[in-house]
């Protein structure tokens, strides 16, 4: 999970230095879990039902679709992007596979998983497109992709709604299956993370995604098919949001075509809180898990002691600018810490 | 030969009157003016609660236009929100519109331009939200004192002579409507001693508040028995997580909601009783009152009378308004006889 690190890179450097750097960068997945276990520690003193199997499970399954997609707008994000898209990719994606259980009943429900995933991974195709080879700014691409696709959301949804009734209990039971007590939907979200985690750290191609992320130029100076790596993190981004959409699906059951609009900036604030840079090159999957974890477990713990849901926002930007500035805190010592190491080799 | 003349006079005098019948007939229908550009906006596009009010399918506005032989549009944003609808309006006031029926989504910001519409000679007419002091005519959903007390008598029938604890789970804490009928709700509430309020939660018609919200009812009042909500969008997330915790029977539900969104609820028993008016009915009214006042043929003053179509005779109330008329409540019973 250590991050800006690249593994290349000097070997002779002092272990001591080594370590630092690393502690540093591991503390910020550290830092969310002890905040996670206070939060969760305080609710449950003031309302021991917190602890409770069922809510834990709520909390679990309702993290599944935030982890979900944060994990591909944090591959995005660690190249030095930004996709706000993917609450609309959501909501469109939403919309066609539930609506397929009318269209033609009995479909089978891995295959409306696959329209879910095939409608991400288009609009993925479309972003990760005109920003890496038409080399627009993301945030101007993605900005616009956000209107495009809800437009279009909007223009098919038209005068419909996918309605309960017409989705049949084995899809709307998804989110509260469980094994060992554990959800269905968390424990393949966290396969999802693991393959990811395993991807960014241990292939050349997802260790380039930060090499990107740390320096653009010098990613491509150095031979790093940058617009290749930046559309794969889009179309990664992209179908990880269309499967979230079918799981929003089966967990919201009704589907308009507003439906998961706004959902980008919470995934985006789940992913800075989970000590991924904003500005690239640094975090993790697991901690942008993590973040959306942290989120939603604010989320409920406010609404189980009763404080109202007009604070959670507030509490959550609260988070949101604690997590930025400790993270460019930590930036900067990191910074500082490899200068001093590259003078001493005298790079 | 006197009483053959007089014959002919008579035979005169009832063709004269035939044909002043007729004339006057044809004079009444002509005074409705056909081919005016009409623009339905609704608080947004994409809601299915407007859907149902504005569409030809549901008999709603566009299909009274469609009758009258009208122009009839639906246009608005994609948020409901007045920085959406706003540029809507001012649209369609540039594309000579004649009249407006429009849902505000909030009177304060909408106000100005439906006045400078109004001044231009567009007659604003508004259904379902109201801008009072910017329109003609509004035409509300049904009274919200029936609305605030139907749902508690509701809840008061599912939950039996034993009551239990309930709560509210509304949309915004500040939308007009909502606080209105939680207000008429308090005041039945105190008819039924044994149904004790415990919380008024506010999902703010998002899917995923309004879940969480719910959910934290659940969990910080395990002893609860039943949840009004006096929305469509936050009933459904209710009954979504009623359903999913397996709280089926043990948490009752009632509130605002359409009979197709809440059919599956309704049959498994999260929510028995479900209640609205016609969507439809406020929709097809406001365009007859728009068309009416567009064409000259009433004005918005007290006691004014029109005919709606199927709907009859529709008298204008105090403050321009007109209630169509009382709520609906869905059951198992005539739950299917409905499609909106």
């Amino acid at each position: 999970m250590s991050a800006a690190r690249e593994p290349e890179a000097e070997p002779s450097e002092p272990e001591s230095q080594r370590r630092l750097v690393d502690v540093v960068l591991r503390a910020r997945t550290f830092g969310i879990i002890v905040v996670l276990g206070v939060l969760v520690l305080i609710t449950a003193l003031i309302q021991s039902r917190f602890v409770g199997g069922g809510e834990v499970r709520f909390i679990l399954s309702q993290t599944a679709l935030y982890a979900l997609v944060a994990v591909g707008e944090a591959m995005v994000i660690l190249t030095r992007n930004v996709d706000l898209s993917v609450g609309s990719v959501v909501g469109l994606s939403a919309y066609v596979s539930a609506n397929m259980f009318g269209t033609h009943p009995g479909i089978p429900i891995v295959l409306v998983f696959l329209v879910g995933l095939g409608v991400g991974l288009g609009c993925g195709v479309i972003t990760g497109a005109i920003t890496a080879i038409g080399r627009v700014p993301s945030l101007v691409v993605t900005l616009a992709m956000l209107y495009i696709i809800r437009g279009v959301d909007t223009i098919i949804v038209g005068s419909g709604v996918v309605l309960a009734s017409t989705e049949p209990n084995s899809f709307l039971n998804i989110p509260t299956a469980t094994i060992f007590g554990l959800p269905d939907l968390a424990l393949a979200v966290a396969v999802v993370v693991a393959i990811a985690a395993y991807y960014l750290n241990s292939y050349r191609s997802g260790r380039d995604l930060y090499a990107i992320g740390s320096d653009p130029d010098a990613a491509r100076r150095a031979g790093i098919p940058v617009a290749k790596r930046v559309f794969t993190a889009f179309v990664i981004s992209g179908g990880l949001a269309g499967l979230g959409g079918v799981v929003w699906a089966s967990q919201y059951a009704t589907i308009e075509s507003t439906a998961a609009s706004g959902l980008e900036l919470q995934i985006i604030a789940s992913v800075v809180v989970g000590g991924v840079a904003i500005f690239g090159g640094s975090g993790s999957v697991v901690g942008a898990a993590l973040g959306a974890l942290l989120l939603q477990t604010i989320n409920s713990a406010l609404n189980v002691i009763g404080v109202s849901s007009i604070w959670t926002e507030a509490i959550s930007g609260l988070l949101l600018i604690t997590a930025i500035t400790l993270d460019r805190g930590i930036q900067l010592r990191v910074a500082a810490a490899l200068r001093r190491r590259r003078v001493r080799l005298g790079a | 030969m006197t009483s053959s003349l007089s014959k002919r006079t008579l035979m005169l005098a009832v063709a004269a009157l035939c044909a002043i019948g007729i004339v006057g007939g044809v004079a009444y229908a002509a005074s409705l003016k056909k081919g005016l550009k009409v623009y339905v906006i609704p608080k947004n596009l994409g809601n299915s609660y407007f859907t149902t009010a504005d569409s030809v399918k549901t008999d709603g506005a566009l299909a009274a236009l469609g009758t009258l032989g009208e122009k009839g549009t639906e246009t608005s944003g994609t948020a409901a929100t007045p920085a959406s609808q706003l540029p809507v309006i001012q649209s369609s006031i540039a594309k000579g519109a004649n009249a407006l029926i429009i849902s505000a989504d909030d009177p304060l910001a909408l106000c100005p331009t439906l006045k400078s519409a109004a001044a231009k000679g567009v007659t604003v007419v508004t259904y379902d939200s109201d801008a009072p002091t910017c329109r003609s005519i509004y035409v509300e959903n049904a009274p919200a004192q029936s609305i605030g007390e139907s749902e508690v008598v509701d809840m008061a029938k599912e939950l039996g002579a034993a009551g239990g604890q309930v709560a509210i789970v509304s949309a915004a804490a500040s939308a007009t409507n909502q606080n209105t009928w939680i207000g008429y709700m308090k005041t039945e509430l105190k008819k039924y001693p044994k149904l004790d309020l415990v919380s008024t939660v506010y999902g703010n018609d998002d899917p995923t508040t309004a879940t969480q919200v719910t959910q934290g009812l659940l969990q910080k009042y395990p002893k609860l028995k039943g949840i009004i909500s006096p929305t469509t969008v936050g009933i459904l997330a209710a009954a979504e997580v009623i359903d999913k915790a397996k709280d089926i029977g043990k948490v009752l539900l009632t509130g605002l909601g359409t009979p197709l969104e809440m059919k599956s609820y309704i049959e498994n028993g999260t929510s028995p009783d479900v209640i609205l008016w016609n969507p439809a009915r406020t929709g097809y009214i406001a365009a007859y009152a728009a068309v009416e006042l567009a064409s000259k043929a009433i004005t918005d003053a007290t006691g004014q009378t029109f005919t709606a179509g199927s709907f009859g005779k529709e008298t204008i109330g105090p403050d321009g308004t007109i209630d169509p008329g009382g709520t609906t409540t869905f059951t198992k019973a005539n739950v299917n006889q409905f499609h909106f």
